[in-house]
């Protein structure tokens, strides 16, 4: 049945052939949009990304709850209290789930393929999401293999940092 | 909850890619149908409720202006509803709400997408900001996290997981077939699936929904116009939403609370106390096969963690307890601001009797769902054949 289906893995579309409209031929027109924008960070996140241009990892605490959120918070999500006491947290954690993206898209921030996961850091109450890597990503079913013996993680750094959320390169298993 | 509200009418257009017409031809096509089923015109109804992805989707901003002539809102109130992938229950909601209130007795809801005039992944990609959580922009990346977050939490073991999804993705199919205006209609084997390419492991090829043009129309009414109007009108029985913190790691997507609460609250109001039982056909939200089995637990259509033991002994499936998805679900038709309304719509036809070749005999109770935002968003609604 596959040879139903036009499959354009770049672009993950599924096209179907054995329905057609009228023949008649149907013009598109074609604009695109590009519009700049400029984010203002705000004092968390900027002294967030300043943590991590020194090769630190930076979140705050609720002083209601005491939840330790990462990224860094100006306000607790649950309590609304401000989040001002800055901890650095430990550059190990646990994966608590992960994915092998295997395909490409449009404003995709890195070349496929690569490994998104939620990592628990230590002594944080929550997972941030970033890469896995440091091994061969090619063959997916190795990937699989590999990533069953994997539980614990450790930050590896960028060589060059901008203070954006790439200076932390990915994790490496330890 | 206020009046009683029915479904006095559905019109949904021939979904697919559909660049045969332009994009307020297409919302027209399910206008025209929902005037049809209702057997009313314009002239009948108070106020109009449109939604769709973000207006990058297909670069128009404010496309409800867009569409203006082909909603039918000249000279009415309009309002625009938006959450993501559950925008066409939250516009359903919307609907209700305004009807439900006595501030209006009829209200014509909309929702559409031409998903193939622009690049949905890229859409989707906007819906993050873009300097924390970009990383996992996508929709398969967010939902394969997901899944395998749901699968390590029960320890549920992949090879059964995979079973469990090609039966959902397999049923799926079968339903697409079944419905002449879903967007894939194929027939597919478990083979298929299971040796489709990976796109974002374990999610492979089949386990994901297609990129559909499409629009869908529900006419909502008070309970005195409806007996008035509607011969078989479909009562909204309960509905519920809910909404969750913005970055995915700080709460549990396993045990997804948002759809807990939300579905929670609409059994409540419909009084509803064991849904497997209750329920007569659901059509729950499935852009992902994976993601159907955690809804099904979410739901609290079977217990946490045993979905894949329910779905493999057939209970979801067609002549099962409680049939899912039977006009093929999101998996086969995807236009994605209109997929939550296509659940309602579908809904409305079960209970009625005219779902046609994909009718579930004799429903009477219907549960329909949506997801949207970064995981953020739940919503359900639940329409009978009694008031
Ligand atoms: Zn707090």
């Amino acid at each position: 049945m596959a040879e139903k289906y036009k499959v354009d893995k770049d672009l993950v579309r599924m096209e179907i052939v054995d329905f057609t409209f009228p023949e008649k031929e149907y013009r598109t027109s074609r604009h695109d949009t590009v519009l700049p924008y400029n984010w203002a960070l705000g004092p968390t996140w900027t002294r967030f990304f300043d943590g991590l241009k020194e090769g630190k990892i930076l979140g705050t605490r609720c002083k209601k709850c005491n939840k330790v959120l990462v990224p860094a918070r100006t306000f607790c999500p649950i309590c609304y209290e401000d989040m001002q006491e800055w901890i650095e947290l430990p550059q190990e954690g646990s994966i608590e789930t992960w994915c092998l993206v295997n395909y490409k898209y449009y404003g995709q921030v890195k070349e496929p393929p690569y490994i998104i996961a939620q990592i628990h850091l230590d002594k944080a109450d929550c997972s941030l999401t970033h890469f896995i890597g440091g091994f061969n990503l090619s063959d997916p079913d190795k990937v699989r293999g590999k990533m069953k013996t994997v539980s614990r993680v450790k930050a590896v750094w960028s060589k060059e940092k901008h203070g954006d959320i790439y200076d932390i390169a990915h994790f490496k298993p330890v | 909850m206020g009046r009683a509200v029915a479904v006095i009418g559905t019109g949904q257009t021939k979904h697919g890619r559909r660049d045969d017409l332009s994009y307020p031809d297409l919302v027209r096509e399910a206008v025209k149908k929902v005037f049809e089923d209702a057997g009313i015109t314009p002239r009948d109804v108070d106020g109009v409720v449109y939604g769709s992805m973000p207006s990058m989707m297909e670069g128009v901003a404010y496309n409800h202006f867009y569409f203006a002539d082909a909603l039918r809102v000249v000279g009415k109130p309009l309002l625009r509803t938006e959450t993501c992938g559950s925008t066409g229950q939250s516009v359903a909601h919307t609907a209700i709400h305004w009807v439900a209130s006595g501030m209006a007795d009829v209200i014509l809801a909309i929702a559409s997408e031409k998903e193939n005039e622009g690049d949905a992944q890229a859409t989707m990609m906007t819906i993050l900001e873009p300097f924390l959580q970009v990383v996992i922009g996508g929709a398969p990346i967010a939902f394969s996290l997901q899944s395998r977050e749901w699968m390590g939490y029960y320890h549920i073991d992949d090879a059964k997981a995979r079973e469990a999804a090609s039966i959902v993705s397999v049923d799926s199919h079968d339903g697409g077939l079944a419905n002449p205006l879903a967007h894939i209609r194929v027939k597919l084997s478990k083979e298929d699936i299971t040796n489709a390419p990976i796109i974002t492991y374990p999610v492979r090829f089949y386990d994901v929904c297609p990129i559909s043009d499409g629009a869908c129309a529900v006419i909502f009414a008070s309970e005195e116009k409806a007996k008035k109007i509607c011969k078989k009108p479909a009562w909204v029985k309960g509905i519920g939403f809910r909404g969750e913190e913005y970055f995915i790691g700080d709460s549990s997507k396993a045990v997804w609370q948002s759809t807990i609460e939300a579905s929670k609250e609409a059994y409540k109001e419909a009084g509803i106390t064991n849904p497997l039982k209750e329920l007569d056909v659901a059509e729950v939200y499935n852009p992902f096969s994976y993601q159907e089995l955690m809804f099904l637990e979410c739901l609290g259509l079977c217990p946490p963690g045993e979905a894949p033991d329910y779905v493999i002994k057939g209970t979801f499936s067609p002549g099962g307890e409680l049939p899912c998805d039977p006009s093929g679900g999101v998996l086969c038709t995807n236009p994605i601001g209109a997929a939550g309304l296509i659940r309602v719509a579908e809904a409305a036809l079960q209970v009625t009797g005219k779902a046609g070749e994909h009718q579930v005999e004799g429903a009477k109770l219907a549960l329909s769902h949506a997801m949207g935002g970064a995981m953020q968003f739940n919503g359900v609604t639940i329409l009978g054949s009694e008031l």
